[in-house]
């Protein structure tokens, strides 16, 4: 006998909000009779933890309720302007090609159902470009008063740039937060889910720039 | 009464001058005169304080006073203000909806152009098509990634085309490399047909990256053609399926909106777009969002525009030069198939190409150039099918912007460049705004460059020297807006034109316009309009000199006449042309006329005689017969001048009683009246017609007066009668008070014969008689008034021409004092002076009949 159970929601977004109701058809598929003692509905909710080597035993000391945080969206534009001077964890600064790049993040308070916009301009660079990336990061950290483990994992990788770009041409930057890999950024005292954003600058040297843009994301 | 002998009395004009002048007064030339120019005196200079008394003038510095009848006439009449504002500015074509949202036949499609590219972008190098694999993965992804290795595997499934494949085509021929491209686009197809979907994408994707490859260079447009061909069937395919999954229960409309398409298909058309969105490399994502452009109609209204300009900017984050133009084009491309109407998108495109275009000389481009072994030259013309696409997209129903443009650019052109430069803009404008007739909505704009080049061109010579100015002008073919542009170009002229001229550029231009504006007059045309037009056309004429070539002046004057024959007051003003010009003969020649000369002043004369009777206006035509006839006395053409008196005589009793005077009916009497003293004592230098009886000339007007058909209880008659006798008896003195220069006067003809004074004094009688009879028949009536004052305009007439020695004379001009007075309608102090006036006369040598008559002249009978 074989029996097929499908649940349709009526909802093609699958995305609901407080108080809405969920609602939908269950199609049930027999070859033959089915005998049944009634359908009954229930929900689940489900926060799957990956453990990586470094985290191990952390876990075993975490509880908490995790709450979901409601909080406004401000905009908060940032400047930002990268030379050889303004890099940290260089080796050797004088090493480094001069270059200056510019540009600004419209926010970084951001909604998740809103791209990250913002615009970067090459001013100037002793050495060709190769390709200027948005590396989307999502930071996990659980802790308790014995320790804390923190993973960042990159979930989106854009490329706004391909080439020895233009001088002085404001590139734009724009990042839709992928569905499946970002929700609001998390605080408890023991868990946090957070996100960052890097500007990442590849010149034809190979060398690499990063800029990093801590994020706050929410659900409007 | 009985009928009186007339007797003029003898006249010696020397001595009679000298005594009635006055004492000479010095005037004092800055004496106030309301006729004089207002000029300004420096207030400074003049010692003692006038105040206040200095500022009316030195508060105008021109030298002419402002005419305030043509100050009235400047600006728009409150009749073409509402015209004006009825015109109602029409729409450009993009906002209204509907088929203008699709591109019409007019734009070369690109499937005309696709095949040329592939024809001429070639190749003999061997190409490779590289599908980036799954398993390839520290290519595939920056070494920057610090990623676990199982989230970029599931990043990258995306890129990848068949999981654990990996397929790199090396070494194709071109032929081969068009196949393997086809065959991926039925793979495309194929896959699509058994759902799927991700499939599809992957290799739409894989191809997309291949135009990020600028390997074997020269085939890159052709490279373009093809695989934006892939990106077609899949824009295509998806569109079609999400249209599709709105057509339960009905299909949707042509022109539906967002608000049309239900959740599923909306949740499905974003599932494409966040798919896309997550493609990693820039090259692929740009072309895969494009391909799928039209999508965003399911979603919202601006998408399509948000998307544009989005993608738009994207592309300046390709460093490549050649790379970014296709990409460009391609946009272009699918923005023009869905929404043509977005210029911005196309316009930014572009600019950004200007913009980014230095990236050709770059050191990258550079490099890959020496390395792949392709010139500059060879390389450049890799760019054209993408620029010429991309402007054919720009400047598609464009005339509208480019006259924008074109007008501001012109003024700038005038302004720091010569005729030549601007002749090349309007070359360009008229290239422009001539297919489709797209002048007719750029009127406004056309007329602001003539307004600009008219600003700055002020030598005529040198504005019609530009070839193209003409054809210009004939862009301007509603005849309204023709004719404004006409009369503005003219009105520049004749303000700024300073010396006559006979530069045959010139008058063959302004010739042209001025018969633009004539044959714009037709039944219709207003009154102040035909006058305005005449008024410039005049200005054009009066600017016309050939110098001393005077028979060049009248040939001109034959052609004006022929070209202007509808405006009068330009008829009118040529004849005085001609007329002025057999006088400036006349001065240059002093007088003596050569056999040339005088062929010459006859030819003019016989220019004014045509062409008078083609004037509808009687008192211009009388006036001018009486000019032109003075001019052909003066210049010695006896039978010519004749013919204009006797033309005048003759036309005299077609005057109508009233004549339109501004649109009122007015008496034309008191106009009679002046034109014919005028002809009178013009008629005193005017020598008999030998085959003609004696005075024919004067019989004859009197006896058209006598015939013509004068108001009822009009004195009119009897004035011109009074009005004639000065003129017999100058006629009959031995010297004439004025004469023409080698021109004989009855004065000569006659020799004082006693039968021409005999002749004289008869119609002096008779004309007495006639004033007397109409006198008496005053008395009866109610006209004792009118009676009194042409009693006394006969006695002064006798007082001042008659021999009062005469007793008859003598007695006669009492009367006529007493009936003056009779009725006490006489004014008293008129009275005084006229006896004081007698008195003083009566002093002189051979009056002292006079004083005798004044003892008999009573001043007042109230009685």
């Amino acid at each position: 006998m074989s029996v097929s159970l499908d649940i349709r929601l009526k909802r093609a977004n699958k995305v609901y909000h407080e108080g809405e109701r969920v609602s939908g058809v269950l199609l049930v598929n027999s070859r033959d009779a089915l005998q049944h003692q009634g359908v009954s509905l229930s929900l689940e909710g489900l926060v799957n933890l990956q453990l990586s080597s470094k985290s191990v035993g952390v876990f075993e000391a975490f509880y908490n309720s995790v709450k979901p945080q409601k909080s406004k969206l401000q905009p908060n534009p940032v400047e930002f302007s990268i030379t050889p001077e303004t890099l940290q964890n260089v080796r050797e600064r004088s090493s480094l090609p001069r270059f200056l790049i510019r540009g600004h993040l419209d926010a970084t308070s951001c909604a998740v159902t809103q791209p990250l916009t913002g615009e970067l301009v090459l001013e100037s660079s002793e050495v060709a470009i190769k390709s200027i990336e948005l590396q989307l990061v999502r930071v996990e950290t659980c802790g308790c008063a014995e320790g804390y483990a923190r993973d960042a994992t990159e979930i989106q990788n854009i490329q706004i740039a391909e080439g020895d770009v233009c001088r002085g041409l404001s590139i734009p930057i724009y990042m839709v937060f992928p569905r499946l890999f970002t929700c609001p950024t998390l605080e408890t005292t023991n868990f946090k889910v957070e996100f960052e954003v890097n500007i990442v600058i590849i010149l034809q040297d190979d060398h690499l720039i990063t800029e990093n843009f801590p994020l706050k994301l929410v659900r409007v | 009464m009985a009928s009186v002998q007339w007797h003029s009395r003898a006249r010696k004009y020397e001595s009679e001058l000298h005594m009635c002048r006055l004492e000479v007064l010095a005037v004092e030339l800055s004496d106030y005169h309301p006729l004089k120019a207002i000029t300004v005196t420096d207030s400074k200079s003049r010692r003692g304080g006038r105040k206040g008394s200095t500022s009316s003038s030195s508060s105008s510095c021109s030298s002419v006073a402002p005419d305030p009848l043509s100050l009235t006439l400047d600006g728009t009449d409150p009749l073409s203000l509402f015209a004006a504002a009825s015109e109602t500015p029409t729409l450009p074509h993009s906002i209204s909806a509907g088929k203008e949202e699709e591109v019409g036949s007019d734009f070369e499609p690109w499937s005309s152009k696709r095949g040329e590219i592939l024809s001429r972008f070639t190749t003999t190098e061997k190409l490779s098509i590289n599908l980036f694999m799954g398993s390839d993965k520290s290519k595939a992804s920056s070494p920057s990634s610090a990623v676990s290795e199982k989230v970029r595997t599931r990043l990258e499934e995306l890129d990848d085309l068949e999981e654990g494949s990996q397929r790199e085509l090396l070494n194709l021929s071109q032929q081969d490399y068009v196949n393997r491209i086809e065959e991926l686009n039925q793979s495309l197809k194929e896959a699509w047909g058994s759902d799927q979907k991700v499939k599809a994408l992957k290799i739409v994707i894989q191809c997309s990256k291949l135009l990020s490859d600028t390997s074997v260079i020269q085939f890159y447009p052709s490279k373009f053609v093809l695989i934006t061909d892939i990106l077609d069937t899949f824009g295509g395919l998806v569109y079609d399926r999400i249209w599709s999954m709105c057509a339960d229960p009905h299909p949707l409309p042509e022109s539906f909106s967002a608000d049309d398409v239900n959740d599923t298909a909306k949740e499905t058309c974003l599932n494409w777009f966040f798919k896309i969105a997550s493609i990693r490399e820039l090259v692929p994502r740009l072309y895969v969002e494009a391909a799928i452009l039209k999508c965003n109609r399911f979603l919202t209204k601006s998408g399509i525009q948000e998307t544009l300009q989005r993608l738009t900017a994207m592309i300046r984050g390709i460093g490549d030069p050649l790379v970014a133009v296709y990409a460009r084009a391609y946009l272009c491309r699918v923005g023009m198939e869905v929404a043509p109407h977005l210029k911005d998108s196309l316009n930014k495109n572009f600019f950004d190409l200007l913009a980014s275009f230095r990236q050709v000389h770059g050191e990258s481009v550079q490099n890959q150039l020496v390395l792949q072994r392709v010139e500059i030259p060879i390389y450049l013309t890799l760019y054209s099918p993408a620029i010429h696409w991309i402007l054919q997209c720009v400047a598609y129903r464009a005339p509208e912007d480019y006259i924008n443009c074109a007008e501001i650019w012109v003024e700038f052109t005038c302004r720091h460049f010569t005729k030549r430069e601007v002749n090349t803009v309007l070359a360009d404008i008229i290239k422009h705004i001539t297919p489709d007739r797209a002048f007719e909505d750029a009127y406004p704009q056309l007329q602001s460059v003539i307004k600009k080049i008219l600003t700055y061109f002020h030598d005529f010579s040198v504005l019609f020297s530009m070839e193209k100015f003409l054809p210009f002008l004939d862009m301007f073919q509603k005849d309204s807006v023709r004719v404004e542009v006409c009369k503005s170009i003219m009105e520049v002229f004749i303000k700024h034109q300073q010396e006559p001229t006979r530069d045959p550029v010139i008058l063959n231009a302004l010739l042209h316009i001025c018969k633009t504006m004539h044959d714009s007059v037709n039944a219709l045309t207003l009154d102040d309009e035909k006058r305005a037009l005449s008024l410039l056309i005049n200005g054009f004429i009066r600017m016309v000199s050939f110098g001393r070539d005077f028979e060049q002046q009248l040939s001109f004057c034959v052609e004006a006449r022929a070209t202007f024959c509808n405006l009068e007051p330009v008829i009118i003003h040529l004849i005085h042309t001609v007329n002025q010009l057999a006088m400036e003969t006349r001065r240059v020649m002093k007088g003596n006329h050569s056999r040339k000369t005088a062929a010459f002043v006859r030819a003019c004369a016989a220019y004014s005689f045509i062409t008078i009777p083609s004037l509808t206006s009687i008192f211009s035509r009388l006036n001018l017969y009486l000019l032109s006839g003075q001019v052909a006395l003066a210049n010695q053409c006896l039978s010519q001048a004749d013919a204009f008196l006797k033309a005048a005589v003759s036309l005299l009793p077609e005057v109508p009683r009233t004549i339109s005077i501004e649109g009122k009916q007015r008496s034309s009497e008191s106009f009679l009246l002046d034109f014919i003293n005028n002809f009178l004592s013009t008629l005193l230098v005017v020598p008999d017609h030998p085959e003609q009886g004696v005075l024919y000339l004067v019989r004859g007007l009197l006896n058209m007066v006598q015939d013509y058909t004068w108001e009822d209880n009009s004195d009119a008659k009897i004035r011109v009668y009074i009005s004639a006798l000065p003129l017999l008896a100058a006629m009959s003195q031995e010297s004439y008070l004025y004469t023409i220069p080698k021109v004989d006067s009855n004065e000569t003809l006659y020799g004082g014969d006693p039968k021409f004074i005999a002749e004289i004094n008869k119609l002096c009688e008779t004309l007495i008689s006639q004033v007397l009879d109409h006198l008496k028949g005053l008395g009866r009536d109610e006209g004792v008034r009118r009676q009194g004052s042409l009693a006394f305009s006969l006695f002064g007439c006798l007082l001042a021409h008659g021999d009062l020695r005469n007793n008859k004379l003598n007695q006669l001009a009492v009367n006529l004092w007493n009936l003056s007075h009779k009725h006490g309608f006489c004014d008293t102090r008129t009275s005084v002076r006229t006896l004081e006036c007698i008195k003083h006369q009566a002093q002189q040598a051979d009056m002292s009949h006079l004083s005798d008559m004044t003892a008999r002249l009573s001043l007042q009978s109230r009685a």
